[in-house]
């Protein structure tokens, strides 16, 4: 019995209750199976059914994988060191197929005593992805991001320097026309950073390359876009697609919100023609409609080609996306920036994106994952991706004639791996950038 | 609630004649709704003005107008010299010279609270980093929250954002302060150290324009109280004379409906 009688006495504590610890987590293997699965007669059904159809499919798979070969030198002699070893009515895996070939599925057609060109080309993506993606690293490290792509262009391609260092020098005389110019007039500065390098690179380029090509003749042996294959393909669009699309796909959102009726306009029939379009048909524009567009004689790289339209279908998902986390910001945040005086740009900039970002980013990296495994339908353009033009490819071979799971199973594997690892950093990033709590 | 005692010795003292705003017959429409009818108010530099009257009467209307939240279709309104109109670089230059203080904080959650104070002079006035943090520590310090200027405004106490959400204002050395309803989102305990804040604001000599239901607040600070209903001004009278003597009806019935208990 308590001393407490709500009733007739008035209750007044005289010493305050000090804070306890919780009570220890009550653990255990079979507390744990109780809870999650038989806490109910249904629920113990369900998981018997479930156990059932995994060990149906390990049964049935399992020894397919078991009997796997790695060491034949065709179809043929899979079979048949299966058939010695497990007996006549066994199947099995002929992973001998990606020991001979893994280098094509990778590589494709790129000449094996050049592999060191993609592999420093992917390593240096690291390099320069690192100061983006972890903001702990010192700043300075950006430029060598900035450098990133033409340099990337040069080791792939190949070809002479002296073009790429135009291209470089063509985008400095810009930023330097910019900042001089946007003393006088923003615009001005605009048009002229656009014009000036532009006309450079249309005029002057040619001649000066000629010349440092004759002087300095610094040159990789060039590599033809036809003989890209495989994940060196995939990657190069894939990544090229998602370094492109992010920053348009911002500008396709805001443009989208905008109060200008044409700038609205615009941004909305974009976004809603791309999304309104497969893919396949805008591969096809790329390889065949663009060059109508284009002025006779320029003969516009296919992969670029390709890149750039697979750019502009991922920004319009992209912008979507990046819509619904601007609508998902308070009305106050816009208010607060505007109240405090902040111009447009720079409230987008330092108030609005940051916070509509993050709130989008499952969304954006869904979409670079989705737009990556998409990079495979380039076959329908006579590239050679990893899935389907590379294995058939090997298919050709009189020794790997009527193979077919353990290319797929390869190539799944990788893709696998590196878009969980995207979706893995995604994750990292959305906890890292958690303000709610300490 | 604040002690209505303490600024209502001399409350007409630091008032200038010198115009701080001036609003010429205002009228703002929502679509063919008209919330502004014919607004006509001017505040003198120095003045403590605090805006009554029941929801919906268009008091946050009228004071958002005052930095251009929202745009007026037609009469005049004249901040600090500078008239209001669709010219974008007049109306960053009032947003500059205006603090506002909003019922949701809206502090930037992405932001510690030294950057939300430093944001705004870095960017708009070029204050160099040092010296607007060094400014931004001044005001977090007279709101009496310096220990938290590393942390994010989600770990604080609604009273204590408030408390930012007023520094950050400060920080830009506004000319004039306006308050859209700065307690109606805070715990009843919080109110009293958000609405102390103001007093002291107050007592500098700040121009203020409240919209706030703490009627002791603004018995205590405000020099002229200003009641609206159906998007005009009813009545507009010393605090002293309007919750005492109030003369329109419209007014009777409102203070009786919220000092009546």
């Amino acid at each position: 019995m308590s001393d407490l009688h709500a009733q007739t006495v008035p209750y007044v504590r005289d010493t305050m209750l000090p804070e306890q610890s919780p009570p220890a987590a009550q653990s255990g293997a079979v507390r744990w199976l109780r809870e999650n699965l038989f806490s109910s007669w249904f629920n113990a059904a369900l998981t018997l059914l479930g156990v059932a159809v995994i060990y149906f499919f390990i049964a049935h798979y399992f020894p397919w994988f078991r009997h796997g070969v790695w060491n034949a030198a065709s179809l043929q002699e899979c079979r048949a060191i299966i058939a010695e070893k497990w007996g006549p009515e066994a199947s099995g895996a002929c992973w001998a197929v990606i020991r001979e070939r893994w280098n094509q599925i990778i590589f494709g057609f790129y000449p094996t005593e050049l592999y060191w060109r993609p592999i420093l080309t992917f390593v240096l993506l690291f390099v320069a992805m690192a100061p983006v993606l972890y903001t702990q690293l010192p700043r300075v490290l950006l430029w060598g991001t900035v450098a990133y792509p033409l340099v990337a262009m040069w080791l792939l391609w190949g070809g002479s320097i002296w073009p790429v260092v135009m291209i470089a020098f063509g985008f400095m005389l810009g930023g330097v026309i910019l900042r001089i110019v946007s003393r006088w007039s923003a615009l001005g500065a605009l048009v002229a950073a656009i014009v000036v390098p532009v006309l450079f690179w249309a005029f002057l380029m040619g001649p000066i390359d000629d010349d440092l090509s004759y002087i300095a003749p610094i040159a990789l042996r060039p590599i033809g876009s036809d003989q890209f294959g495989g994940f060196l393909l995939a990657i190069v669009i894939g990544v090229g697609g998602i370094v492109m699309s992010l920053p348009l796909g911002i500008m396709l959102a805001l443009g989208r919100q905008s109060d200008m009726f044409l700038i609205k306009t615009l941004s909305v029939v974009f976004i809603e023609f791309i999304r309104g379009v497969p893919l396949i048909t805008l591969l096809f524009v790329a390889s065949t409609l663009l060059n109508y567009f284009l002025p006779p004689g320029t003969n516009f790289d296919i992969i670029l080609r390709v890149m750039i339209l697979v750019t502009l279908f991922s920004a319009a998902y992209i912008a979507e996306v990046i819509r619904g986390g601007l609508a998902a910001l308070p009305r106050g945040q816009y208010e607060a920036a505007d109240a405090l005086g902040l111009e447009y740009w720079r409230a987008q900039r330092l108030i609005i994106l940051p916070q509509a970002l993050k709130i989008s980013i499952p969304g954006i990296v869904s979409t670079f994952i989705g737009m990556f495994k998409d990079t495979t339908l380039v076959t329908f353009v006579g590239l050679y991706d990893p899935l389907k033009s590379i294995p058939d490819a090997i298919r050709n071979n009189f020794e790997w004639k009527g193979i077919y799971w353990e290319p797929f199973i390869f190539v799944g594997v990788i893709f696998f791996v590196l878009n969980f690892a995207m979706s893995r950093y995604s994750m990292y990033l959305e906890r890292r950038l958690q303000r709610d709590h300490h | 609630m604040a002690n209505p005692e303490r600024l209502a010795g001399a409350p007409e003292a630091n008032v200038s004649t010198e115009e701080a705003i001036r609003i010429e017959n205002m009228n703002k429409w929502y679509g063919s709704f008209h919330v502004l009818r014919d607004i006509d108010l001017t505040v003198h530099r120095g003045e403590r003005i605090v805006v009554a009257g029941p929801s919906g009467s268009g008091k946050s209307t009228m004071i958002r107008c005052i930095n251009r939240l929202e745009e007026h279709q037609s009469g005049k309104i004249v901040v600090d010299g500078t008239e209001l109109t669709n010219d974008l670089k007049n109306i960053d230059k009032v947003r500059s010279e205006v603090g506002m203080v909003f019922q949701h904080f809206n502090l930037f959650p992405h932001l510690t609270i030294l950057e939300n104070c430093t944001l705004a002079p870095i960017w708009v006035r070029k204050v160099p980093k040092r010296e607007a943090e060094e400014t931004a520590m001044h005001f977090l310090e007279k709101v009496k929250i310096p220990d938290q200027a590393h942390k994010y405004p989600g770990m604080l106490s609604g009273g204590q954002q408030q408390r930012v959400a007023i520094a950050r204002s400060l920080c830009m050395k506004p000319r004039i302060m306006l308050f859209d309803e700065p307690t109606s989102a805070l715990d009843p305990e919080m109110i009293k150290e958000v609405l102390d804040t103001m007093i002291e604001l107050a007592e500098e000599g700040m121009t203020m324009l409240c919209v706030t239901h703490e009627m002791g607040f603004a018995q205590a600070v405000a020099n002229r109280v200003i009641f609206m209903a159906d998007g005009q001004i009813v009545e507009q009278n010393n605090p002293h004379d309007f919750f005492h003597n109030p003369q329109s009806e419209r007014t009777k019935q409102f203070l009786s409906q919220i000092l009546g208990h």
